[in-house]
């Protein structure tokens, strides 16, 4: 017997039980279709993230901070313990109350000596006090600390001119309260940003509207152009002496933009021998995936539960099967069927069952995932623009079938060894 | 009119197609032991129709699937058209099953919820024959058992008689050189069992097909060449046909 014979023979051998193949096959289902529905969530979110990594900063842009920071890090990063107390550490006492070991012009000029650095900025906290029009209301804001070369998705206006103009991209939701009609009515306004400096001394800086970003996830606050940073930043700092302005919390460095990963490490090494930490847009964001994949790793679970579930299914209904075809089986080895082929006969019927379930599942949970995502994304998840909730990934949606197909194969591995075993002549015997 | 078997060209009874030596068979252990077979020896021609004739327990099932290969003997020797069983590897066995011999059971066994066709062509099918072949093979021998319309119907539809025709067509569609009947009429009434018993006969007559058939039947051992008599595991008696007897 042939192998596409097999195959044919075993596609029609599944339909002879049309109930029970099905309902086994439903089973499967379940488990396909949560498998994939769950992947792509998975993918969905990913995708959301990585087309959105332009907004968190260049990716040719390196965060460096003392070490000291890095360890109590933003995102968790398990520190070895107190940090001791180094009176000569030049501190920032930051506005917001915590304390950041700072650091100074001779740290940047120590940074900038590294191979592989390009040049390096200083970033330069801004806590602006309000925003305003030409006799309107004045609201609270905040800036948005990603370095300069962000890129944000604008929904009016060009972006900024040239770094040294003080200019702004106003949030969408600025748009409305600042008494503008619409995003491109409010671009080119000039609009006033009030400062204070640490001596209560209020200061008014004014500043051009260059476009007007979409909201996302992750872009939060205002992004100022250099030449606002500037004035903000000197009217800020009025009065204070040259030492205490020029120390900096981060510093902002960047490397070539063709950069492989290994000299991004290598530059990450010479950075923690000089006790300085860098961090890059990617590792923020390894940050953010491992949250997600996680999530996405803990439903897939469930959905291989199911699976699993499905596949002792899979066993009974094949086990029935040999059982009811005793004779049969007997007969063909009495025609001369050899073992293995038999074995193949069984076997084939359960990577049927498991293609048909997980084939019609993952068809079924793509259509209807398209659909609740495009509902999703035209309702309640407008504003987050370019997010869909659920993507498919044809690969994964492959391997989500193939690794069906063989969680099948195995389940049938059992019923078909048994049939391969029967001696023809009990078998005829069988009653 | 047919040919008598020994002067059918294909039929030569100088080759013994089947040849058993003292073969020995046991199922079972202490209490339940039980010998089966306890060393018979028999030679068949072929061409021949041999009838083995006993009563239930004498062990003719056992040695009519020890002939057939299904089984393998405790000790003793099979050999078929001069090659000693033993010798063959479990593919070549199956081979040699698949292309030399052809069953006829008692209890049918078809495959339910197929066609007549397709229960003919399944050893055309576990032979490996294309699709085509098998068909066009099908439907010649369905013709031979006067069953070719009835080639689309279910299986399981088919009267008694029809479906033991059924069944004899499908032991010719590989065109064996030896058919196996056990209790082939067992199920039938005696009408519907002269046809198929006569059907077989032709085959032997015609085609030089050598029968082989386990009966308690005394009259259709009578209408074959040979009858072996089996009791308890032994041969007690054999007996031929003169030619006058034979219809």
């Amino acid at each position: 017997m042939s192998f596409a014979e097999i195959v044919r023979t075993a596609i029609g051998n599944a339909f002879r039980s049309k109930l029970r193949t099905t309902l086994t096959v439903l089973a499967i289902f379940v488990g396909a279709f949560t498998l994939t529905l769950t992947n792509g969530v998975g993918t969905g979110i990913t995708n959301y993230i990585d087309t959105q990594v332009s907004s968190l900063g260049a990716t040719d842009i390196i965060m460096i901070s003392q070490a000291s920071l890095a360890e109590g890090g933003a995102f968790g990063q398990a520190a070895s313990g107190p940090t001791e107390y180094d009176p000569d550490k030049a501190v920032v006492a930051g506005q917001m109350g915590s304390q950041f070991a700072a650091l100074t012009n001779t740290d940047l000029a120590a940074i900038r000596a590294i191979g592989g650095i390009l040049s390096v900025e200083p970033l330069r906290i801004v806590s602006p006090d309000y925003i305003g029009s030409e006799g309107g209301k004045k609201y609270e804001f905040t800036v948005n600390p990603s370095p300069a070369g962000s890129r944000v998705a604008l929904l009016a206006g060009t972006g900024f001119t040239d770094g040294a103009t003080p200019e702004l991209l106003l949030p969408a939701a600025y748009v409305e309260p600042l008494g503008f009609a619409s995003p491109s009515a409010a671009v080119g306004a000039t609009l006033t940003i009030g400062v204070s400096d640490v001596f209560g001394q209020k200061h008014e800086v004014e500043a051009r509207v260059a476009g007007v970003q979409e909201d996302t996830i992750f872009a939060f606050g205002m992004i100022i152009s250099e030449g606002l940073t500037d004035a903000l930043y000197s009217a800020q700092t009025a009065g204070l002496p040259a030492a205490a302005a020029e120390i900096y919390p981060m510093a902002v460095a960047r490397f070539s933009p063709t950069a492989g990963p290994a000299q991004v490490k290598e530059i990450k090494a010479a950075l923690e021998a000089g006790g300085y930490s860098g961090r890059t847009v990617a590792d923020q964001l390894g940050a953010v995936n491992t949250v997600i994949n996680g999530i996405v790793g803990v439903l897939n679970a469930f959905a291989v539960i199911a699976l699993i579930a499905a596949s002792f299914g899979i066993i009974n209904t094949l086990l029935m099967s040999v059982q009811e075809r005793t004779r049969e089986i007997g007969l063909m080895k009495a025609m001369g069927m050899g073992r293995s082929r038999i074995f193949a006969l069984f076997t084939t019927e359960a990577v049927v069952i498991g293609f048909l379930g997980s084939a019609i599942g993952s068809g079924v949970a793509i259509a209807l995932g398209t659909v609740i995502s495009t509902v999703l994304a035209d309702g309640p998840l407008k504003d987050l623009a370019g997010l869909r909730v659920l993507e498919f990934n044809p690969v994964s949606v492959v391997v989500v079938i193939l690794v069906v197909m063989l969680l099948a194969f195995l389940s049938g591995t059992l019923p078909a060894a048994r049939a391969a075993k029967l001696d023809p002549i009990e078998a005829l015997r069988y009653e | 009119m047919a040919a008598r078997p020994w002067q059918n060209p294909k039929a030569s009874r100088t080759i013994q197609i089947l040849e058993a030596h003292a073969i020995k068979k046991s199922y079972g252990s202490g209490e339940s032991y039980f010998e089966a077979l306890k060393g018979v020896s028999l030679s068949i021609a072929a061409g021949e129709s041999v009838a083995i004739v006993g009563k239930s327990g004498s062990g003719k099932s056992t040695l009519m699937h020890l002939l057939a290969l299904l089984d393998t003997p405790d000790d003793g020797r099979i050999v078929v058209e001069g090659t000693d069983a033993d010798s063959l590897s479990a593919t070549a066995l199956n081979k040699l099953r698949n292309s030399a011999f052809g069953f006829v059971f008692q209890q049918f066994f078809m495959i339910p919820n197929a066609s007549v066709l397709e229960n003919v062509v399944l050893p055309l099918k576990i032979a490996g024959m294309p699709r085509g072949r098998r068909t066009e093979r099908g439907m010649d021998v369905l013709r031979q058992v006067e069953m070719d319309d009835k080639a689309g119907n279910l299986a399981t539809a088919l009267s008694g008689g029809q479906k033991q025709r059924m069944v004899i067509a499908r032991a010719l569609a590989n065109e064996p050189r030896i058919i196996f009947a056990d209790e082939p009429t067992g199920n039938l009434d005696s009408a519907t069992g002269t046809v198929v018993e006569d059907l077989l006969f032709e085959l032997n007559e015609r085609h030089g097909i050598t029968l082989v058939i386990v009966t308690h039947d005394e009259e259709l051992a009578e209408r074959c060449d040979r009858r072996i008599y089996l009791k308890d595991g032994l041969i007690v008696d054999s007996a031929a046909t003169a030619v006058e007897v034979r219809r």
